[in-house]
């Protein structure tokens, strides 16, 4: 899970100072670079590369030219569906605690605490994650058997949805909400008091300072943690590869079996195809995710 | 994600598939010169080494063996290898990787190949040996005679191991016997028949749905009729997407489980109520492969471990894991097999199938084309 926080707003703002002639604070950044050069940029030119040819090793757009069969483009949009879904629900409900979290005390124990369990909780995913819902709603799960003895409600009366697609949506929502909350933090709280006093001082209502103030100058750091979500949701792995087990409907599981395949042999280079297209998509949102930030972090500036 | 018994392959006997294998002559490279003159990645028998003790002498001076993708409650190999290590000390074992597929098998020797750390032997499923078979070198054992000519490579660049029957286990205290694939269609078995893996990824569930179609009356030709009956077995709520593991089975989570005969016999530690049941008529059978690899870093106690492995008392601890070894028919008749644990199988059906490998490679199409929609 890739979480990008407030980096971009510090670009934005350090951008705006012209770099001094002649210095060498840019070997600060060397380590970083060739890091990000080995373990990420590397890795991901030949993955994709690998889409462009054969086992052979011969050119070939018949990876590529894959990427547009039906069950391909079904699997992108399970994956685009079940992201989207999970970021509007993750970014409403995280907006909310936000909101929630704006009338406490910024240095108080709730809101310090509440803060340190976004933070765990937005990376707490992958096979943890998974094994914290079988291990409470799975078919032997603890709230389930209770729910089941005690009351006689059975969760999964009408199929056992956990273990598939629709069983996707309790988990990630699980980190969403979290990750929203420490992405979304930082420009509610950048909303002035000042701004609300200048509204009543000038006659406005409290909806009038919402609706003209408020949410105008929230919407773009919103729309961009709602990216960020969709992002995070789209690229994620390992939750739904410990979950579901049959049909491999989100595009990582399709690379995993393309990958992995005992009996469909011969289909390592779709992986790299299936990778291409993820990074389509995944530039596609961060492009936008950066041009929503920029004009978000206007209101940032002091 | 657990793949501890998604891992294995289809095993396809194919004999005219083996036939056309073209024998790549193995150059052997370097090493120490084995007593009998040749080095030890050449030889193709013990007569190579000299005799046997001297092949003993050359895997010690070794001193390594890596293995990859031998779970331990797979086929009884904890077991095997732990005498192993016991009867020599001085080889150490080395296993990689336990929950791999066999594809992973071949990547792992790719991409560590001429590193220390590369597998010296393969356990894999036959679609994937047909395909690397450049990959192996050729190598008889002593008892290379009694393995039955369907299950090996005429020039010895694999062997068939251990192989066993599609069957069905379940926790005989909580569901009734299955006698046929319709019953697992009644709602007595509400949401509970899992599968070993995913037919497009692992061989075991590949090999369930192709049971289930020569059960369903169809032929290998057309997996169709198998890929139905998942489709009504999800339709009736009945199927169970959760990847059966050991501990799926202990939990409960998986009470029902599609899986070969020995896999599934190596429950009943967990859960005593556990059964197995191969069904009457067609059954649907698999073998593994052994393989040397041609670069192996341990070329002698590679050539060893397959000694080892083609050993009766070794034969008979994949038979205690409630796999049929490869010799089994041989040492049935030479009254050399446990006959207490040969009677403890699953009764053979009547008629056997396996497919061959142009069956299983359109199977495989048919599947990625029609599986994902089939069990939505």
């Amino acid at each position: 899970m890739t979480v990008v926080t407030t980096a971009g707003v510090d670009a934005a703002a350090s951008a705006s100072t012209p770099a001094r002639r002649g210095s060498w604070s840019w070997l600060g950044l060397v380590p970083f670079a060739a890091y990000v050069l080995l373990f990420l940029a590397l890795p991901s030119v030949l993955a994709v590369a690998s889409g462009f040819f054969d086992r052979r090793g011969a050119f070939t757009w018949d990876n590529i030219t894959a990427l547009g069969d039906p069950l391909i483009v079904e699997t992108f949009a399970n994956s685009a569906g079940l992201s989207l879904l999970t970021a509007v629900i993750g970014a409403l409900a995280g907006a909310l605690v936000c909101y929630a979290m704006l009338g406490l005390h910024p240095e108080g124990l709730v809101r310090s605490a509440v803060d340190a369990a976004a933070g765990v909780l937005a990376q707490f995913g992958g096979v943890m994650l998974a094994f914290a819902f079988i291990a409470t709603i799975g078919l032997q799960g603890v709230v389930r058997l209770f729910l089941l003895d005690a009351f006689g409600i059975d969760i999964f009366a009408n199929g056992t949805w956990l273990y598939d697609l629709p069983g996707l949506v309790l988990p990630y929502i699980y980190f969403q909400i979290p990750l929203m909350v420490i992405t979304f933090m930082p420009a509610l709280s950048a909303l002035r008091p000042q701004w609300a006093e200048a509204t009543l001082t000038l006659g406005g209502s409290r909806r009038a300072f919402w609706s003209y103030v408020g949410i105008p100058v929230l919407a773009p750091s919103f729309f961009a943690s709602l990216l960020l979500l969709f992002a995070n949701a789209f690229s994620s792995y390992a939750t739904a590869a410990a979950l579901a087990s049959q049909g491999a409907e989100i595009v990582p599981l399709r690379i995993r079996s393309a990958l992995t395949s005992e009996t469909v042999l011969g289909r390592e280079n779709l992986a790299g195809a299936l990778a291409l297209g993820m990074i389509v998509v995944v530039g596609i949102v961060m492009f936008v995710y950066s041009a929503v930030q920029r004009r978000a972090a206007r209101w940032y500036q002091a | 994600m657990s793949r501890t018994l998604a891992r294995r392959p289809i095993a396809v006997p194919a004999v005219a598939a083996v036939a056309a294998l073209a024998l790549s002559a193995c150059a052997g490279t370097s090493e120490a010169a084995t007593s009998g003159g040749t080095s030890a990645s050449a030889a193709t028998s013990v007569a190579d080494f000299g005799t046997f003790a001297d092949l003993e002498k050359a895997a010690k001076a070794e001193g390594q063996l890596n293995v990859i993708a031998l779970p331990h409650d797979w086929a009884n190999y904890g077991e095997i290898i732990s005498l192993f290590s016991q009867r020599y000390p001085d080889i150490t074992v080395n296993e990689q990787s336990p929950d791999a597929s066999s594809a992973e098998e071949i990547q792992a020797a790719k991409t560590n190949e001429g590193l220390d750390t590369a597998p010296d032997v393969f356990d894999l499923g036959l679609s994937v040996t047909l395909q690397n078979t450049d990959r192996f070198a050729p190598y008889k054992v002593q008892t290379w005679a009694d393995v039955p000519d369907t299950l090996k490579d005429p020039s010895g660049l694999f062997v068939g191991d251990y192989g066993g029957y599609m069957s069905i286990g379940y926790d005989s205290s909580k569901f009734p016997a299955p006698t046929s694939l319709e019953d697992l269609l009644t709602p007595a078995y509400k949401g509970a028949v899992a599968l070993n893996g995913d037919p497009t990824q692992a061989g075991a569930a590949f090999a369930a749905v192709g049971m289930a179609t020569v059960q369903s009356g169809g032929t290998l030709d057309d997996f169709q009729p198998g890929i139905d009956f998942f489709s009504s077995l999800q339709k009736a709520g009945n199927l169970l997407k959760v990847d059966v593991t050991t501990s799926t089975v202990a939990s409960g989570e998986t009470p029902v489980v599609f899986d070969w005969d020995y896999l599934n016999a190596a429950h009943r530690k967990d859960n005593p109520n556990w059964k197995v049941v191969v069904f009457d008529g067609t059954g649907y059978a698999g073998y593994y492969n052994q393989a040397i690899n041609k670069t192996a870093p341990h070329p002698a106690a590679a050539r060893l471990w397959q000694e080892f492995l083609y050993s009766d008392e070794v034969q008979n601890l994949w038979l205690k894991g409630g796999a049929r070894p490869a010799r089994m028919a041989a040492m049935t008749t030479a009254g050399t097999i446990d006959a207490t644990l040969a009677a403890a199988l699953p009764k053979a059906p009547a008629d056997t199938v396996v497919p061959t490998e142009a069956q299983s490679k359109a199977a495989g199409t048919l599947l990625g084309q029609k599986w994902a929609t089939a069990v939505q």
